[in-house]
């Protein structure tokens, strides 16, 4: 296929992705709530739509915060001050944030003009690229799909006999997945959950997964006939894979957003294809060895698995930033 | 393949033996190896995917003949993704404890390859009883798979048997270790070839 097909292609992924990410930057938690952000080491700024109740505003008691992972531990807030157009309320805390973990801070009953305005469960992020960074290495690395998490293991060990293979998989999976679940965040965000229908989300989100693979199948044969020759044996397999299903539905219970969807998507494939070329290496090198006639074939595949995710099992726990 | 002659029993133990999902087939491994820690897990699976399996063999082989050939896989796709649906809620409402430990593998049931072999290769073949019989035989193989593999490693990793304390000891804590799946899974599985291997040579024995 010549060049102007490849850019076509290209342009289009791009404008897909612009699309998103537009799209997740449009995203807002409560209705009078304009923004949350980390100050300093150990203060936390809130920006409302318009201005607040100074006597609620003031009373620490309308605010909990705490981490995400342990919403037992309640942080305790030391100062609260309020600007001058009462839109803008500083937290101030006793001890020092973790500021890499994201916070969950919820604003009880909040008071303007003398109308209560409902509570608002806020989550406050450090967005910054060392963060998706983390991210995309956290979901390639450390929480790796294959050897922590233990998904996609039928077409691990099917596809992972030779190195041509694994690569060809490896890079048709991470393709689709980025496009599906990218897909499946915008429709779950923007369908399903304005309109209530989370218990959905499975019939949607698989059909959607054979959708984008009828598309990128159907793209592909047009565009890039040779790429399609290929790589298109596995665009079937991509759908027996259980990562493919098992992003989407993370991504609707951590509420990510557009950009931190696409980083763990990204490394959800990525990781993938890491698994993949890993094993199929060794695979290559068994098939010289003398492996006792019980143990061949499928067996002694998943023991050296049991070895990577030994291995994989060194790098839980790590944080990067 | 045209209808089954097979009776009812030849099709449950079929599935549990001669084309076990995770032992023979080698297909649904994913929660073989991540959530078979206890007995309890592989009980609950298990009967999770024998409601999936023998439902959506049973809805597929009632409807087999209004399914045009070209978009039979989506329908096999749709109708165990609503099964799932079903039996994702019903355990989320009434069994709390057990399917916040199973996490997000219920739901994954819609991706299992098993459910999907079966409605391609026996449901849409065959009557809706035979196909009932068809999907207990796969749903409690998988179920006999995940409770053989539960029972080792809860076993030798804790020392105890659907939570009792059996041993009282706890003989090789690494079977806990999620790693310790693909250790177990594999070395299962090549008990089942030496066992293959064996019979086969005895039989050949007997044959000369």
């Amino acid at each position: 296929m010549n060049i102007s097909g490849r850019n076509y292609l290209f342009s289009a992924i791009l404008l897909i992705i612009g699309a998103f990410l537009i799209g997740g930057c449009a995203t807002e938690e409560h209705r009078f709530v304009k923004k949350t952000a980390f100050k300093d080491a150990n203060q936390i700024v809130i920006e409302f739509a318009g201005p607040v109740d100074e006597a609620w505003a003031g009373n620490p008691s309308n605010y909990t915060v705490y981490e995400e992972p342990d919403p037992d531990i309640k942080l305790k807030i030391q100062d609260i001050t309020l600007s001058a157009d009462r839109k803008t309320v500083i937290l101030s805390f006793a001890d020092p944030l973790n500021q890499n973990q994201p916070h969950v801070l919820t604003a009880n009953n909040i008071s303007a003009e003398g109308k209560s305005l409902g509570t608002a469960i806020l989550s406050v992020k450090k967005v910054y690229l060392g963060y998706l960074f983390s991210i995309l290495i956290g979901a390639m690395i450390i929480n790796n799909f294959v050897f922590t998490k233990y998904l996609g293991l039928c077409v691990f060990f099917g596809t992972s006999q030779k190195k041509s293979t694994a690569v060809g998989m490896g890079i048709t999976f991470t393709i689709v997945i980025v496009v599906s679940a990218m897909m499946a965040w915008f429709l779950y965000q923007f369908v399903l959950k304005p309109y209530r229908l989370d218990f959905l989300q499975i019939v949607v989100f698989i059909g959607l997964v054979s959708l984008s693979v009828q598309a990128v199948d159907t793209i592909l044969r047009k565009v890039n006939p040779l790429l399609f020759k290929a790589f298109g044996v596995y665009l079937v397999l991509v759908i027996a894979n259980c990562i493919i299903i098992a992003v989407p539905l993370i991504l609707a219970d951590n509420s990510y957003n557009a950009f931190e969807s696409l980083m763990l998507a990204l490394g959800a494939g990525l990781g993938f294809l890491i698994a993949l070329f890993l094993m199929s290496s060794v695979r290559e090198r068994l098939e010289l060895a003398n492996v006792p006639p019980t143990y061949r074939g499928l067996p002694i595949a998943f023991v050296v698995a049991g070895l990577f995710a030994l291995a994989f099992l060194g790098f839980s726990g790590m944080s990067i930033f | 393949m045209p209808a089954t002659t097979k009776t009812n029993f030849q099709l449950i133990s079929n599935g549990i033996l001669n084309e076990n999902p995770i032992f023979r087939l080698a297909l649904s491994m994913c929660p073989a190896v991540g959530i078979s820690t206890t007995v309890m897990n592989g009980i609950m699976l298990g009967i999770a995917v024998l409601f999936v399996q023998v439902f959506s063999s049973c809805t597929i082989a009632a409807i087999k003949n209004y399914i045009h050939p070209r978009i039979r896989i989506p329908t096999y796709t749709l109708t165990i993704a609503t099964w799932v649906t079903v039996i994702d809620l019903v355990l989320a409402a009434y069994m709390p404890a057990a399917y916040k430990e199973m996490g997000i593998f219920v739901k994954l049931i819609v991706a299992f390859a098993i459910i999907t072999m079966r409605l391609e290769i026996f449901a849409c073949k065959n009557s809706v009883s035979a196909s009932f019989w068809d999907g207990i035989g796969m749903g409690l193989g998988f179920m006999f798979g995940m409770v053989a593999l539960g029972f080792v490693r809860e076993l030798l990793g804790m020392g105890t048997l659907l939570g009792y304390d059996v041993l009282g000891v706890r003989p090789l804590l690494f079977f806990v270790l999620p790693a310790a799946g693909f250790f177990c899974v594999g070395i299962m599985m090549a008990m089942f070839n030496y066992m293959e291997l064996v019979y086969n040579r005895k039989r050949r024995a007997k044959g000369i």
